[in-house]
């Protein structure tokens, strides 16, 4: 092999990469991000996008340069190289995946640690007085997310959600409000205790990056703190019967002021913290 | 069922071949017969399953539920995923292409276990009429070819008892194939014919049935629970009763997982076949192929509850089904790599077998890394259950394993029928599939991403145009099946003769007629020790590039 085709290849290759970051930071393919969660997925996904594209538009290149390089032309007879294998060549795309796996796995539970998700289910955080903890928290992300930022949120705002088809229902503790739309103060963690009434629902906001399933007889448990205000659909995703495509409800997300008022206006019994 | 006409085994023993087409209605013992009758049998569920699947494109071309009943659109999304996975892919991977060439490839005159054989295929028509009848009968089951409870077992009960019962045939007639090749390529291999050097789909095919035999029964025992349930209200899964609805997903999917592997692991096996033969090279990588698809198959029973990081699961299974999950992607690049590294330096026919395998890397590798991404936790929480997650397996399954049943047709052909197919008609099915396919799911990537659930009828209304684009995209594939019909039979009418090896390939089951006689060698079968010795020396590969005066590929 000649030394301009070193110098090729390498150049080709430093194009790729740089090619595919590229497009992995500034392709964006998700909707807004609207709370501290997504801000994290986002930058997870911008990491798996440019992996990803890489690694795509590389093998794609190969194929068709094979099959234009290598392809018989009209005439030519015999075979191709008889090449069996090449142990170094082995080696080296056995151990180049292995360690690339192996970063984005530890990444990614970087990423899922910083969302809250490694904490364990049924200690710590979650003991708030309205939570009964007869039952065990079967999953979801649980608690821990840092309750930063904001001077009011010293603690979690517990809603309990409870999913029926074809609705969901949210139920503020704290003041008994019983609503059919979940409002949140910007900036407040919030922490969702989950059960299903009847079949397995759902509960995902794209905006927010956050799904759960809602199980009956399990409760799941699930935090987020909102970013930006705004109104934002609620989308059951796990196949709940015929009307399961319409099963959608609404997040809206206040600044603390509004919501305070939302929650004043609706509150059956007066809360000294609210 | 119909015709039964066995031809008895003293006439096997004469070695009189039952003739006519009557015979493909048979309880025929000819493994040959049987493999045709899965091809046959699963082509033509393709085709239902393929117009069930049009009209969830048609359903989803306008945001509102309008062409159909939403527990109509239920029973369709039901149907079309249950009769595509076990009686289009799983039949046809397996049953079709295993049962034709595996006797070949081992050196045998049929499989272990003939009577066997015919009886694992004939229990799959009953079931997919059963399944199928059910929308006319009972209507079909609605929950979903995962049938998760309690939905299950809250939706009408005819329907999802008809669904098990004809998963639960599909399931025994997987099983009984599974058993069938282990024996027969652990055991009927010709005396001097050594594990290592047989073809690479005899090591697919293997470690396949192992993960049939271990995984099928578990989804059995499952769907029967499922069935007391529903029927005799028992509360295995049913939380109202005490039951655990979560405990039915980690069953389920314990076999529905390896069920993934079982669907590609033979494709691989496939293109590990018609590549070399096309491309005049060896198969790069032999031993390390083989030990890429034992670890697939190791790694394939530990990685379910991957399909779960929504469900009830606590964080330490989240963390060991990440990294047992993206571990699977070492063994799959090697064999991706190994395919690329066959392509180099070759002589490359570019014919309709070839541009599907190539078709099918280009696409799988695009479906391997969504599931890499996918296989991550926290990416997982926000695409779950999305239309991300329906782009990403049809680009395994449809991507992958059918467009390497569309190469195998191609490559095989002339051995089955001893005639050619029609090279420009198969270029241009290969055209528009390609073309159809990625326009239909590529863009539900996006869908998925920015909040399009699956399994719905109807949609918020910015998902429009994308959602038209991909039932665009599907228009084309069902469009693309009218060439390689026409081709299909027509060639088999008066497509020119192949002859016995029309591409010149190694492997055993070249080294007979076309169409092969019943027990297939006239005489003794050929002790085939390198299926893949294709190939000539570094020089002589200079030598004849430059002797054909064409400079650009002599300098690599």
């Amino acid at each position: 092999m000649s030394i301009p085709s070193i110098i090729r290849i390498l150049l080709l290759g430093i194009i790729l990469v740089l090619g595919g970051l590229w497009i992995g930071q500034n392709v964006n393919l998700l909707p807004v991000d609207a709370s501290l969660n997504a801000a994290v997925y986002d930058e997870l996904f911008r990491v798996l996008f440019s992996i990803g594209t890489i690694l795509f538009l590389g093998i794609l290149g190969l194929v068709l340069f094979s099959l234009i390089k290598f392809r018989r032309r009209p005439g030519q007879q015999g075979d191709g190289l008889a090449l069996e294998g090449n142990l170094s060549l082995e080696v080296f795309w056995t151990a180049v995946p292995a360690v690339v796996v192996l970063f984005i796995g530890l990444y990614s539970f970087d990423i899922y640690d910083r969302m809250g998700g490694m904490v364990p289910l049924n200690h710590g955080a979650h003991d708030h007085q309205q939570m009964d903890m007869q039952q065990n928290i079967w999953g979801g992300i649980g608690a821990n997310v840092e309750v930063s930022n904001t001077d009011n949120a010293l603690a979690a705002l517990p809603v309990e959600v409870t999913a029926l088809q074809y609705a969901f229902l949210f139920h503020y503790p704290k003041g008994d409000i019983i609503s059919g739309e979940l409002h949140v103060p910007k900036g407040q963690l919030v922490s969702l205790r989950l059960e299903a009434k009847d079949v397995i629902h759902a509960f995902w906001v794209p905006e927010f990056r956050i799904k759960q399933d809602v199980i009956p007889g399990q409760p799941t448990v699930l935090n987020f703190t909102a970013t930006k205000t705004g109104r934002y659909s609620i989308v059951c995703a796990e196949l709940c019967g015929p009307y399961h495509g319409s099963m959608r409800s609404a997040v809206v997300v206040d600044e603390a002021d509004d919501y305070n008022t939302w929650f004043s206006n609706n509150a059956k019994t007066t809360v000294s913290e609210a | 069922m119909t015709a039964a006409i066995p031809p008895t085994s003293d006439e096997q023993l004469d070695h009189l071949q039952p003739t006519g087409w009557l015979r493909y209605f048979s309880f025929s013992l000819d493994h040959k017969v049987i493999g045709l009758q899965y091809l046959v049998c699963g082509f033509i569920f393709y085709l239902i399953g393929g117009l069930l699947g049009g009209a969830i494109r048609i359903e989803l071309a306008s945001p509102m539920s309008d062409f159909m009943a939403r527990d109509v659109y239920n029973q369709v999304l039901t149907l079309h995923g249950t009769v595509m996975i076990f009686l289009w892919i799983v039949p046809v991977v397996n049953g079709a292409f295993g049962n034709y060439l595996i006797p070949f490839y081992v050196g045998a005159r049929d499989m272990a276990f003939p009577r066997l054989n015919a009886v694992a295929f004939w229990m799959i028509p009953p079931a997919g009429l059963m399944l199928i009848s059910s929308y006319f009968i009972t209507g079909a089951a609605q929950s979903g070819w995962t049938a998760y409870p309690p939905l299950s077992i809250t939706t009408p009960a005819a329907g999802q008892i008809l669904w098990i019962l004809s998963v639960l045939f599909l399931g025994g007639s997987s099983i009984f194939g599974g058993i069938n090749f282990i024996a027969t390529i652990l055991k009927l291999r010709r005396p001097g014919l050594k594990l290592m050097q047989l073809p690479m789909y005899c090591w697919a095919m293997l470690g396949t049935s192992i993960l049939v035999v271990l995984s099928t029964p578990v989804l059995a025992g499952t769907l029967i629970l499922l069935s007391f349930d529903i029927v005799v209200h028992t509360g295995f899964f049913n939380p109202g009763l005490g039951g655990n609805a979560v405990v039915y997903q980690h069953l389920f999917w314990f076999y529905s997982h390896p069920a993934v592997y079982i669907m590609v692991l033979p494709a691989f096996g496939l293109v590990s076949e018609i590549l070399p033969a096309h491309c005049r090279k060896p198969l790069f990588g032999y031993t390390t192929m083989v030990y890429s698809i034992m670890t697939i198959v190791v790694l394939g029973l530990v990685v379910w509850a991957h399909h779960m990081f929504t469900s009830g699961t606590p964080p330490w299974m989240r963390l060991f089904f990440t990294i047992a999950t993206s571990f699977i992607a070492v063994p799959t690049g090697i064999k991706f790599f190994n395919w690329l590294a066959t392509l180099w330096g070759g002589r490359i026919s570019l014919n309709s077998a070839v541009l599907f395998s190539c078709g099918f890397i280009v696409n799988f590798v695009f479906g391997g890394i969504t599931g890499v991404m996918l296989a991550q936790v926290p990416f997982d929480i926000h695409v779950h259950d999305t239309y991300f997650v329906v782009a990403h397996f049809h680009y395994v399954v449809y991507g992958g394993s059918v467009f390497v049943i569309f190469a195998a047709i191609y490559h095989w052909y002339p051995k089955i029928t001893g005639r050619m197919l029609n090279e420009h008609l198969g270029r241009f099915h290969f055209l528009i599939t390609f073309i159809g396919f990625n326009l239909c799911f590529a863009p539900q990537h996006w869908l998925g991403l920015n909040g399009m659930p699956r399994r719905v009828a109807e949609y918020d209304p910015q998902f429009t145009f994308i959602n038209q684009l991909s039932s665009a995209g599907a228009l084309l594939m069902a469009l693309s099946t009218l060439p390689f019909l026409w081709n299909v039979v027509q060639s088999a009418i008066n497509g020119p003769i192949a002859g016995d090896n029309p591409w010149k390939a190694l492997t055993p089951e070249w080294l007979t007629s076309s169409p092969p006689p019943v027990e297939n060698w006239t005489g003794e079968a050929p002790l085939v020790t390198e299926p893949y010795g294709y190939g000539v020396t570094e020089e002589q590969f200079q030598k004849t590039a430059t002797n054909n005066s064409d400079r650009r590929s002599s300098d690599q």
